[in-house]
């Protein structure tokens, strides 16, 4: 795993995001309760050990012949008690830890997917789809994981430092003495290291995080990169963000790597001042050989924690701000519900007078609030704006005619014999868009998706409807064959033919084609062009095309610019008006 | 292995003086329990309290030289890690970046960038850890098992059984958690792509109302993945308490085997507390090679995975005068009886269909061509063929007079100005993006983004030409990007101007003023402009329409019109039927 995940992030809300992580968690209060007291209980085990060891080594220690068998068994019998004991237990608190952090991080994938169905379309436009992925494969991940094992760690550590320094002081105080300069030790130089490389860490992720992008980059620039003979150009453009990217590493391990050599180094300062210590002791009998090693082996048991816990508040924080991105999604505002007076729509094709409306959509970054689509309805073309900002406005005429009724009006009056629900019960519009959507399954499923328990024969004529019933014969699996979710096994054409297919399939009134034939190859077109006419029968339809051929024989055609409504009418009066469309119209034959 | 090796090389004295620091600082860390033992057995008898100062003081001596050898030794480590993985991201770049049409289709986009980042990552974190911990682990585990058998045969052969027994429960354990962490990312992928198909296709999920279909689809596989996330956890949480126990049951058996021992008069009781520590440097001696163990099968796959690339024969190299084709027409750009099959060049069975079947055309220079055609009918192939990112399988294609194959390549590719179906907008500012490494002056880059109809937006950007493009573009609209990728295209005023599909994301209006502009501005200039559009190619000197890789129409429009039905009927249906 390359480090640019490990970026130490701090969450806004430690508070309040970890207020609702422990509401996940609180599901599973009594299995937790239990885990806790069981790692106590194994962790006082485990620390018994080395008493045991010590009492057991000064039987030992009576010299030749003089060793009192029963005395040293008794303990190391005891001893091994502990220890199994102290393992199983060890082992069975750690799949507990397993088992309830892989629910609630079931839970909030559900959760998070569930949101994502009920989110409005805009947020998958105002976010990136890796963004939004990556909250589900990384963000929860990393939850989890500190779930599983911190949680259980910090117990562990605060029991381990405690117990160890009772017993020591137990065992002798004066040589308790020791602790007082290595607590210190490694507190401070915990402290002072994490000062020393969490900037660099940061760094390091950050290094690496514009290496990945600007490889990314140029491999998929390739061709042109050779096009125009700019390797070399590149080669040396990459050797600044190399070396940068092994400047940043070696500064962040230069710090990192001596971390390990040094916590060794205050175990055997402590070893080194025990023996030294012991020694005198020893000789004036203040403390006996048994009591030596166990205070060794319980000295060892030091160091490691106090450096584990500032790892592990790393990770605490970096779960916390990991919480806080998923909690975040999971915060934004859903789309309102089908008001209580709406009425169902029962027959689509019955008066519709224009009514005169706008609609406002989000502003994105760059732009003020502006209109987005203003005056009348009926079939619109849409021509080509220049895009503003960093946003893809390209759904919006399509999403502006699905989501009216779920907008607010600013003005006009409505005129619809009634507002339709979000979810009509016959099933709403039928859509095929410009960016087909196939996903990874077969060709039925892809089909059929529209209508759930569709029979064999159905999708046949569907697919025979949509002219791609004989290509579908010819894959090797037929119906059969899995296409997947780039659809790279067939052309963009024929997914174009299977979405026709899908929307023949799903009995509606209404129809929505957003761009449905642009960017299709020529030989297909055809086809298509017949399909969709087939499609449109007895239908309400909203054509948003590029193509004007493709609307040329719609009731009314609305031409738009700038978001603004400037001609209305049929083809043959617009070419009258000699307008707008009538330029745009002649320019394909300049 | 020996690959990473051959890197590692260069830098052999760091290496040297890393491992040899590490021998010292693993030999000396080995020599403190030694100490000790005698400390307690031999020393404190004698109550003599400056001998136990002494032996103290070297102790602490010890550990001081311990601190300083192994921080300095794995510091030496990070330095020639990082230096060799610079050396290997260096040539892997220049190698992916160099890499033939077909050589990176086979890799593909996403697995060249995870070589450059995660694999060259993995395999310097082995350069470096392998040199430390390779050195330190086997010398406390050899080491240690040494200076025991010294101290007390009997009880290191203890240690001897032990150590063996957790190595192997170690890396047992490690390798039956591998597949199933294979099993568990098959399942993140299965979740990712279930996210990423209802992102793209929320639109089609929320107007079909397949919410909850979907939901259930999603439920599975979370099911399943936590299933496999489960069970992998399981085993891997397995080998920490079983060392911990290992340890522990050694121990407990040292203090009964010491007891015995001492009670027969042959051992000292020093000597079991210098055991238990020796034990615990044993266990991280294990632990240690565990460790090493993993990392190495990670690295040496990521090695593999670096090397495929990096041992890609060059592209395409130029030929030698003498074995070059003779041009036999007239013309600037001429194909002649050019066939092509993508895929290995000696592969000749049946099933494999040609690309590009015996097409030939000659073009006089500032002619234009247009080809026509489906999508797979060969068109770009054309392209590709023509600025050799590959080799026709059959017939030869002449530039100015030369074989194409004749050519050096960056030689070749500067008579080119050159649009991409999906080309790139690249992280740099608009004028870098427009002049592209070519030296233009600000007058030709004004003037190139003038006549690619980009000036308008440009300029009116508070920085106009120094404005910063995202990666990829993504500040600007499709067809503001597809406007600079022209303005880059004519920056340089090429001999040879192709534009492959560029004009779709054009509206009509800008796509016939930038067919005027290059016919009244680029009069010397030789065009060939690939489409899907009938108008973007009507106006043209000559017209081919492919269809499967075979010429099915060569012509003026009006000759097309008149022999070719495909190329009529594509007319009227994007025409209209009045038309």
């Amino acid at each position: 795993m390359p480090p640019t995940i490990s970026v130490m992030k701090k969450p806004k809300d430690a508070k309040g995001t970890l207020r609702r992580l422990v509401d996940y968690l609180a599901d599973y209060r009594w299995p937790l309760l239990g885990v806790a007291a069981l790692s106590v209980t194994a962790n006082v085990l485990a620390l018994l050990g080395p008493s045991l060891a010590g009492s057991a080594i000064n039987e030992a220690a009576a010299g030749a012949g003089q060793v009192n068998f029963d005395r040293v068994f008794y303990f190391a019998k005891w001893m091994l008690v502990c220890y199994v004991a102290s393992s199983l237990l060890t082992i069975a608190i750690n799949v507990a830890m397993m088992y309830i952090s892989r629910w609630i991080a079931r839970k909030m994938r559900k959760d998070v997917f569930d949101k994502l169905m009920r989110i409005p379309v805009g947020y998958f436009d105002r976010n990136q789809a890796g963004d939004i992925i990556s909250r589900v494969s990384y963000d929860i991940d990393v939850v989890c994981t500190c779930i599983s094992t911190d949680v259980v760690s910090i117990l562990t550590s605060t029991v381990t430092v405690i117990g160890s320094f009772c017993m020591m002081l137990y065992i002798s105080p004066a040589l308790s003495a020791v602790v007082i300069v290595t607590i210190p030790v490694s507190v401070a130089y915990t402290v002072y290291m994490r000062g020393k490389t969490q900037p660099r860490y940061s760094r390091r992720s950050a290094s690496y995080g514009a290496m990945n992008g600007f490889v990314e980059e140029m491999f998929s620039g390739q061709k042109t990169i050779q096009a125009y003979a700019y390797e070399e150009q590149v080669r040396d453009n990459f050797a600044g963000v190399n070396a940068d990217a092994a400047d940043a590493y070696y500064q962040a391990d230069y710090y990192g790597t001596t971390i390990g050599p040094t916590m060794g180094s205050i175990n055997n300062l402590s070893l080194s001042l025990i023996a030294m210590l012991g020694a005198v002791l020893y000789m004036t009998g203040g403390v006996s050989l048994g009591q030596i090693s166990s205070f060794v082996l319980y000295s060892r048991k030091f160091s490691g924690p106090i450096n584990e816990i500032a790892n592990i508040i790393n990770e605490l924080f970096s779960a916390l701000s990991a919480a806080e991105r998923v909690f975040r999604l999971l915060d934004e505002a859903e789309e309102t519900a089908d008001r209580e007076t709406a009425k169902e729509l029962a027959d689509v094709r019955g008066g519709r007078g224009p009514g005169t409306r706008q609609l406002r959509l989000r502003p994105g970054p760059h732009h003020p609030p502006r209109r987005e689509l203003a005056g009348g309805r009926g079939q619109a073309h849409r021509h080509r704006r220049p895009h503003r900002g960093g946003q893809d406005h390209h759904h919006q005429p399509a999403d502006a005619v699905l989501r009216r009724g779920r907008r607010k009006n600013h003005r006009g009056r409505r005129r619809d014999p009634g507002l339709h629900p979000l979810q009509p019960p016959g099933g709403g519009y039928a859509m095929v868009l410009q960016d087909t959507w196939v996903f990874h399954g077969t060709i039925f499923d892809n089909i059929a998706y529209g209508k759930e328990g569709a029979t064999q024969e159905e999708v046949e004529a569907a697919a025979r409807a949509a002219h791609i019933h004989p290509f579908i014969m010819r894959l090797p699996q037929g119906y059969q064959t899995v296409i997947s979710e780039d659809g790279g096994n067939i052309s963009k054409g024929q997914k174009q033919l299977l979405t026709i297919a899908r929307a023949m399939l799903y009995d509606c009134k209404m129809l929505i084609l957003d761009e449905a034939a642009s960017n299709v190859d020529t030989s297909t077109e055809r086809e298509i062009q017949a399909a969709m006419r087939q499609l449109m029968q007895d239908k309400t339809c909203f054509v948003i095309a590029h193509r004007l051929s493709t609307i040329q024989n719609a009731d009314q055609i609305l031409v738009v610019n700038h978001g603004d409504v400037v001609e209305q009418g049929t083809h043959e009066s617009l070419m009258r008006q000699g307008g707008f469309y009538c330029k745009l119209y002649n320019a394909q034959f300049e | 292995m020996k690959f990473m090796l051959s890197y590692l090389k260069r830098y052999k004295g760091l290496v040297a003086a890393c491992m040899s620091l590490k021998l010292l600082g693993t030999v000396l860390e080995l020599l403190l329990p030694y100490v000790l033992e005698y400390l307690i057995d031999t020393v404190a008898p004698t109550k003599n309290l400056r001998l136990v100062a002494l032996w103290g003081g070297v102790m602490l001596a010890l550990t001081v030289l311990v601190r300083v050898t192994n921080v300095t030794a794995n510091r030496i480590s990070v330095k020639s890690a990082k230096s060799a993985a610079y050396d290997i991201r260096r040539d892997l770049f220049w190698h992916s970046i160099n890499l033939s049409g077909s050589q990176a289709d086979q890799f593909g986009l996403p697995s060249l960038t995870s070589r450059m980042t995660s694999d060259s990552y993995n395999v310097q974190n082995f350069l470096q850890s392998g040199q430390a911990l390779g050195v330190r682990a086997p010398i406390m585990l050899v080491g240690g098992i040494i200076v025991t058998m010294t101290m007390d045969v009997g009880l290191a052969s203890i240690l001897c059984v032990m150590a063996p027994i957790m190595l192997a429960v170690a890396i047992g354990v490690s390798l039956r958690g591998i597949p199933l962490y294979d099993k568990v990312q098959q399942s993140v992928d299965e979740i990712v792509r279930i996210m990423r198909e209802n992102i793209i296709g929320i639109r089609v999920v929320k107007a079909l109302s397949k919410e909850d279909y979907e939901r259930r689809r999603f439920a599975a596989a979370n099911q399943t993945m936590t299933r496999r996330d489960r069970k992998a956890g399981v085993v891997m949480a397995l080998p920490g308490p079983l060392m911990t126990l290992a340890l522990n049951i050694g121990l407990t058996l040292v203090v009964i085997v010491g007891a015995v021992r001492v009670n027969a008069g042959v051992t000292q009781p020093g000597v079991i507390l210098a055991f238990l520590t020796y034990f615990n440097m044993i266990l991280m001696g294990v632990m240690g090679l565990n460790r090493v163990f993993m990392m190495m099968s990670k690295a040496t796959a990521s090695a593999k995975r670096i090397q495929a690339v990096i041992d890609q024969p060059e592209g395409l190299e130029p030929l030698p005068e003498g074995q070059a084709a003779r041009q036999e027409q007239e013309g600037y750009v001429v194909f002649d009886h050019v066939s092509f099959r993508y895929g290995e060049a000696d592969v000749t069975h049946e099933g494999i269909q040609m690309a590009l079947n015996d097409l030939s055309f000659t073009m006089k220079r500032g002619g234009s061509l247009g080809i026509i055609g489906a999508t797979g009918s060969g068109k770009t192939t054309v392209i590709n063929l023509l600025m050799r990112f590959y080799d026709a399988t059959e017939g030869h294609i002449f530039v100015d007079g030369k074989d194409v194959r004749t050519y050096d390549k960056d030689s070749l590719h500067r008579r080119f100005g050159v649009v991409f179906q999906n080309d790139v907008i690249f992280a740099a500012s608009l004028a870098e993006n427009i002049d592209f490494g070519r030296d233009v002056d600000e007058d030709g880059i004004r003037a190139a983004a003038a006549n690619a109809m980009a000036k308008d937006f440009i300029e009116a950007y508070d920085d106009t030409y120094q404005h910063q493009a995202a990666i990829h573009g993504a500040n600007l609209s499709g067809g503001q990007r597809q406007r600079v990728l022209i303005a880059r295209a004519l920056a340089a005023k090429p001999d040879i101007l192709v534009l492959d599909d560029s004009s779709s994301a054009l509206d009509y209006r800008t796509d016939a003023a930038l067919r005027k502009v290059i016919r009244e501005q680029y009069r010397d200039t030789t065009t060939i402009v690939v489409a899907q559009r009938v108008s973007s190619i009507m106006s043209l000197d000559d017209i081919i329409m492919l269809d499967e890789g075979e010429v099915i129409g060569h012509g003026t429009h009006a000759e097309l019109m008149a022999s070719c039905p495909q190329y009529r009927e594509i007319y009227q249906t994007q025409m209209g039927e009045g038309a």
